[in-house]
């Protein structure tokens, strides 16, 4: 691998299941200690994509590479740099969060201390428990610590947040800050769009396969979607409008109104609106079901 | 050699979880210790087998039903633990996240066949503790003899594992796994010598039954268990060793090229 190749390199990635296109030519490519954030409705093509990347599928066309090599071809000298927390853990429930750590990390040649582990997700206080009798997102938990037991140069994190609450999520975004610090390169598929907004340096938008845009989180959907939003009341009736130049909007419903306009606010559209927009203008121009 | 320590670690662990397990796991371990205890308080009444026509010799109905028992124990703790086991880990999604570990697949069959080889050990010797002391059956005292049943053994568990391993591949999900395999292992156990008297069956079945390593390994098991006298019973009039190790032998390379073939840490393209 040549010094200057991006961990992750896709190139007009296609896959077909049948006659069903499930992508259809996806580019993109992830930098050193990048967090890419995958963002896009279910069954839009995200944990295709990263399921591809992580070796598990095999794509129909296009090229990949992963950490520079085919993730089709990966051995087990590639797996050992990666870091997989796939969508839903399937859990042998008959041992402990410190036995199920211990044995994975002895499968990576240069593993985290599993104790350290333990406490970065937060299970300190379950780490003797039975796997099997943990919640649904202590278990996540375990997920997320068997991805990085490995010192991964790569972290997969496929809707890694799923079943937690909002503390535990603070929690591990705080987590996800920290291997950044390390210098960890991250791809992370996510519903929750403050999520990708708060951990991810560039996103992109995957919508029936394909790429839709892609760029950093406050560059995302071009300048007509950073358009602000004038929303006020007039009658009880909550009104809204988009407009470059708020201050003369409110200016005019001020001297209509003859004084102050009730419950007048100006924002920014935040990730989520340009996500709906992005997402939504595909379905409406699209004219044909998903 | 990281594969081989890691194949040790993987025994540690199976062996760690499967006897975590609790009802489950009792079943099938305890099963022939079971079929045994039935078989010789059914038939403890009924005088015994092979005597000679004044009435001396011959051995009882436990004595009779422990080489059988013991294949089926061979048989089952193979085939049925890891190809239900198996199945099951590729339905829960245990395989998926091995697979995208640095794990070696070798590694990974080292630790089912280790964790085999250790509980089918125990089941065996726990089987013949209750054959000797709960049903007063004598053992061999001949060294030989259990040289004899200590390759069969090894041998017969090991290619097992690797059908049960090969099996594993045939179910669609974790949850029809034992519709699948547990047909295939009672129907053997029954033509193959293990509840009937494989010598009294009729010849086509006798046949068909000698295609499968069971009706070997319980063979292998009689001339271990059952006196000399009975050899002339069985076909050829002979205990045909050579050809119990040649048939399993068979088995274990169909086994390894099945598993080579079909076994994968996920179906790529569910």
């Amino acid at each position: 691998m040549r010094a200057a190749d991006p961990p992750v390199r896709v190139r007009d990635l296609t896959k077909a299941y049948g006659a069903l296109t499930a992508l259809g030519g996806v580019s993109f490519d992830i930098e050193e200690g990048e967090t890419f954030g995958l963002l896009g409705p279910n069954g839009a093509g995200k944990s295709t994509t990263i399921e591809i990347l992580e070796g598990y599928r095999n794509r129909s066309g296009g090229s990949a590479s992963v950490l520079g090599v085919d993730p089709q071809h990966g051995g087990t000298g590639w797996k050992a740099q990666l870091g997989i927390v796939l969508q839903s853990g399937g859990e042998s429930a008959n041992v402990s969060v410190v036995e199920q750590l211990t044995h994975f990390a002895r499968y990576y040649p240069n593993p985290r201390n599993v104790g350290e582990v333990i406490e970065a997700v937060g299970l300190a206080d379950k780490a003797r428990t039975r796997i099997g009798k943990l919640s649904g997102g202590q278990r996540r938990r375990v997920d997320v610590a068997l991805g990085i037991i490995g010192r991964p140069r790569l972290l997969f994190l496929d809707e890694p947040t799923t079943g937690f609450d909002p503390e535990a999520r603070r929690q591990f975004w705080g987590l996800i800050d920290r291997l950044k610090g390390e210098g960890t390169t991250i791809l992370l598929t996510t519903h929750y769009l403050d999520e990708a907004a708060a951990l991810s340096d560039r996103v992109g938008v995957i919508v029936d396969g394909r790429l839709v845009d892609i760029g950093p989180v406050d560059e995302i959907g071009g300048d007509a979607a950073k358009v602000p939003l004038v929303r006020w009341r007039e009658a009880g009736v909550v009104r809204s409008e988009r407009t470059r130049a708020p201050a003369a909007l409110a200016a005019r419903l001020f001297a209509e109104a003859g004084g102050e306009v009730d419950g007048l606010e100006i924002t920014r559209p935040s990730l989520e609106d340009i996500y709906l927009d992005l997402v939504g203008a595909r379905d409406d121009g699209s004219g044909e079901a998903a | 050699m990281r594969t081989l320590d890691l194949g040790w670690s993987r025994i540690r662990y199976e062996l760690k979880t499967y006897f975590r397990q609790g009802d489950s796991v009792f079943f099938t371990f305890l099963f022939p210790i079971l079929m045994l205890s039935v078989f010789a308080v059914a038939f403890s009444t009924s005088g015994k087998i092979g005597a000679a026509p004044d009435g001396s010799g011959g051995i009882s109905f436990a004595a009779f039903y422990v080489p059988g028992m013991v294949a089926a124990g061979m048989l089952l703790s193979g085939v049925q633990n890891l190809g239900v086991d198996i199945a099951g880990e590729k339905g829960d999604g245990t395989l998926k996240r091995l697979g995208g570990t640095p794990l070696p697949v070798f590694s990974y069959f080292m630790g089912k066949i280790g964790m085999v080889l250790v509980s089918a050990i125990l089941q065996v010797a726990l089987l013949l503790l209750v054959a000797r002391f709960g049903f007063d059956v004598a053992l061999p005292t001949e060294p030989g003899k259990w040289f004899t049943f200590a390759w069969i053994f090894l041998f017969g568990v090991v290619t097992s594992c690797v059908l049960g391993i090969a099996l594993s591949a045939l179910p669609r999900t974790g949850k029809s796994a034992t519709a699948v395999v547990i047909p295939i292992v009672l129907l053997l156990q029954f033509i193959s010598g293990v509840y009937l008297n494989f010598n009294q069956l009729p010849a086509w079945l006798q046949n068909i039954a000698s295609v499968f390593p069971l009706k070997w390994m319980a063979q292998g098991m009689r001339s271990v268990f059952l006196p000399a006298s009975f050899e002339t019973a069985e076909r050829g009039g002979a205990w045909n060793l050579g050809l119990v190790a040649l048939v399993m032998g068979l088995w274990l390379v169909v086994g390894l090229i099945l598993c080579r073939l079909t076994f994968r840490w996920i179906r790529k393209d569910s």
